[in-house]
């Protein structure tokens, strides 16, 4: 009753092709953004910070990057986690190897380089599609992977092959706590979020989805597949590169090759699936799934047992929290195969109507 | 009033083979300035292939398009829609995911100029760009008679008016020619008569030349100006609908002979 559009008239194309062409939608987002920037800070301990609100946000970045590709673009990567390390070792090398090189600008460099790698890396989808392109994004990761670890240069000849970045600094502020952390992690957040968005929107979010929807119709109307799907890879590759960067020095502070091994890249096309492919608020929705519930099962399972008085071992709670995550996978692509952002746009079309059945 | 004007499009000597399969074999006929030219023949006569050979999705082995004087021996897709030949598909082929509004602004592709970052930002060029476009798109949406679904996933419509949205995406480039294949298929009467009319009227209105490819007869007999008749891949017959029906190969193919 209170969600509904009754009165709102557009006037003009510009107010219909806002973002959030409902008002109620519109409060609601700025006021979770303020309540983030804002209200956060002061309700939540470090722990929370560290174990699940700064990983939340640097993984739905990456998650952000592969569903540009994957649901906007049509093109399955497996070397998300491959894209990830690029952007963190430039950033590093940029970081180390050129004097009062500002860490934000090599978080962003890192980016580039990234988006460079990812092009060449997409150059396999202008002839293959499908399974066989995840294979051919499959190899990216194994290499990198390789590359890290075997090529001294680009660990700066660290002897246990383990970099690490500390005193971060951006124009003054020095960003220590995890507080400071997490408002630069969110704040780089938003700002891609909403460049994402625009760029969905806009011509070029609809030259990608028509490839990914029909690609010689698309073809026909003038759309060149390789400047499309290129151009994802490229911009797919920039934000994971940045979330890379941001892994590495915000979140680890230091790492190794295998912070950014096959597993994440499998962990970041789940979250898309689980969240929507195609979809921004998708992102979001998948990278909290995947971060939250294993935590939050480790958490609740013990309790539960506790009270049926059954006591599980740590490593049972383990296992179990495998068994019903991927349980649960199951569970969502029966259920909702278009994942969470759909059972989201679903539920708020039925608001929109309720309590009236037409 | 259109008038129908000089050779705007040239098909010479068009082979095309796929391995030993003859799709094609030296097909020569010409398209003229505003007319609706018709491409009718029985299943398999190689209808859909002569479109795909002059909007270059299909590259022949032989032959050339001449489209206003410049000889294309290698046309590709880019090419022709830039040089303004649209088309609609004869299995639909639209954009399932996007809302109508988008399949038609995709059609706009070419003449939007933002580049990526200015599209990021979504200011200055970029959110002109959109609102002048969207301005166009809404003149074809009302042209189509299809506001009530402008924000509909077409994956959602009725058959006949997803054949309506992918007519608005390929009329969103502002063709010169337009090619429709089996604009008709699988509708009922008064769908017929709808698809019609938007075809006589884009015809008429905007003076688009128009390629027609349908099966049923009495559509192709009103509609077009002139007719040309393929078979198993050959041309049988070419002329003004009257001396297509009269033409004992035409009626030969379509009927069977007595031997």
């Amino acid at each position: 009753m209170i969600y509904r559009e009754n009165g709102q008239f557009k006037t003009s194309y510009a107010a219909d092709q806002q973002i959030f062409p409902i008002a109620q939608d519109r409060w609601a987002v700025l006021a979770i953004v303020a309540f983030a920037f804002v209200g956060i800070p002061f309700l939540v301990d470090e722990y929370l910070f560290r174990a699940i609100l700064i990983p939340f946000l640097i993984l739905a970045l990456a998650a952000l990057g592969v569903n540009l590709l994957v649901g906007y673009c049509g093109q399955i990567t497996l070397g998300a986690g491959a894209f990830m390390a690029v952007g963190a070792y430039a950033a590093y090398n940029f970081l180390i190897r050129i004097d009062g090189m500002p860490m934000l600008a090599a978080i962003l460099l890192g980016g580039f380089v990234a988006a460079v790698v990812g092009i060449v890396f997409g150059i396999p989808s202008l002839r293959v599609r499908g399974l066989y392109l995840a294979m051919a994004t499959l190899a990216a990761q194994f290499f990198w992977d390789w590359a890290f670890l075997r090529i001294s240069w680009f660990t700066n000849n660290a002897p246990s092959g383990s970099v690490s970045v500390s005193n971060l600094e951006l124009l003054g502020w020095s960003i220590d706590a995890p507080i400071e952390k997490y408002l630069f992690c969110l704040g780089l957040l938003a700002l891609f979020a909403l460049l994402a968005k625009n760029m969905t929107r806009s011509a070029m979010g609809r030259q990608w989805m028509a490839i990914r929807d029909m690609d010689v119709a698309a073809e026909v109307i003038g759309i060149r597949p390789m400047f499309a799907k290129l151009s994802a890879f490229a911009v797919s590759s920039f934000y994971l590169g940045v979330a890379g960067a941001l892994w590495g020095f915000v979140h680890l502070g230091s790492w190794e090759p295998a912070a950014f091994s096959i597993d994440r890249s499998f962990q970041l096309l789940f979250m898309v699936i689980i969240g929507g492919m195609g979809s921004i608020m998708g992102s979001f929705f998948g990278a909290a799934f995947i971060v939250v519930l294993p935590i939050f099962l480790n958490q609740f399972l013990p309790w539960l047992g506790g009270l049926v008085g059954l006591h599980i071992s740590t490593a049972g709670v383990s296992h179990a929290e495998f068994m019903i995550f991927g349980a649960l996978i199951v569970f969502f692509l029966i259920v909702e195969p278009h994942g969470i952002a759909r059972l989201w746009s679903t539920g708020k079309e039925k608001l929109r109507l309720w309590p009236f059945p037409h | 009033m259109r008038e129908i004007g000089d050779v705007i499009l040239d098909l010479r000597g068009i082979s095309l083979s796929f391995g030993g399969v003859k799709a094609l074999t030296d097909i020569s006929f010409d398209v003229r300035e505003h007319e609706v030219r018709a491409i009718i023949g029985p299943n398999g006569a190689g209808k859909s292939s002569m479109l795909n050979v002059i909007n270059g999705v299909y590259r022949p082995q032989q032959g050339e398009v001449i489209l206003r004087g410049d000889h294309f021996k290698r046309m590709d897709p880019y090419r022709a829609a830039k040089a303004g030949i649209a088309r609609t598909f004869q299995s639909l082929a639209l954009f399932k995911g996007m809302s109508v509004i988008d399949n038609i602004m995709t059609g706009r592709n070419l003449k939007m100029k933002a580049n990526l970052f200015q599209q990021a930002v979504w200011w200055g060029m970029a959110a002109r760009e959109e609102l002048a476009h969207r301005a166009k798109v809404e003149e074809i949406i009302d042209f189509l008679e299809i506001q009530h679904i402008r924000k509909t996933p077409v994956g959602r419509l009725p058959y006949g008016l997803q054949k309506r949205v992918d007519l608005g995406r390929a009329l969103a480039m502002e063709p010169q020619i337009l090619l429709l294949d089996e604009p008709m298929a699988g509708m009922n009467v008064e769908e017929k008569q709808d698809m019609s009319r938007f075809i006589l009227d884009v015809n008429d209105q905007f003076g688009t030349t128009i390629v027609l490819i349908e099966h049923d007869m009495g559509v192709v007999m009103d509609l077009s100006d002139r007719v040309v008749v393929l078979d198993y891949g050959r041309k049988i017959g070419d002329g003004s609908p009257d001396e297509v029906r009269t033409n004992p190969e035409v009626i030969k193919a379509y009927l069977g002979a007595s031997h």
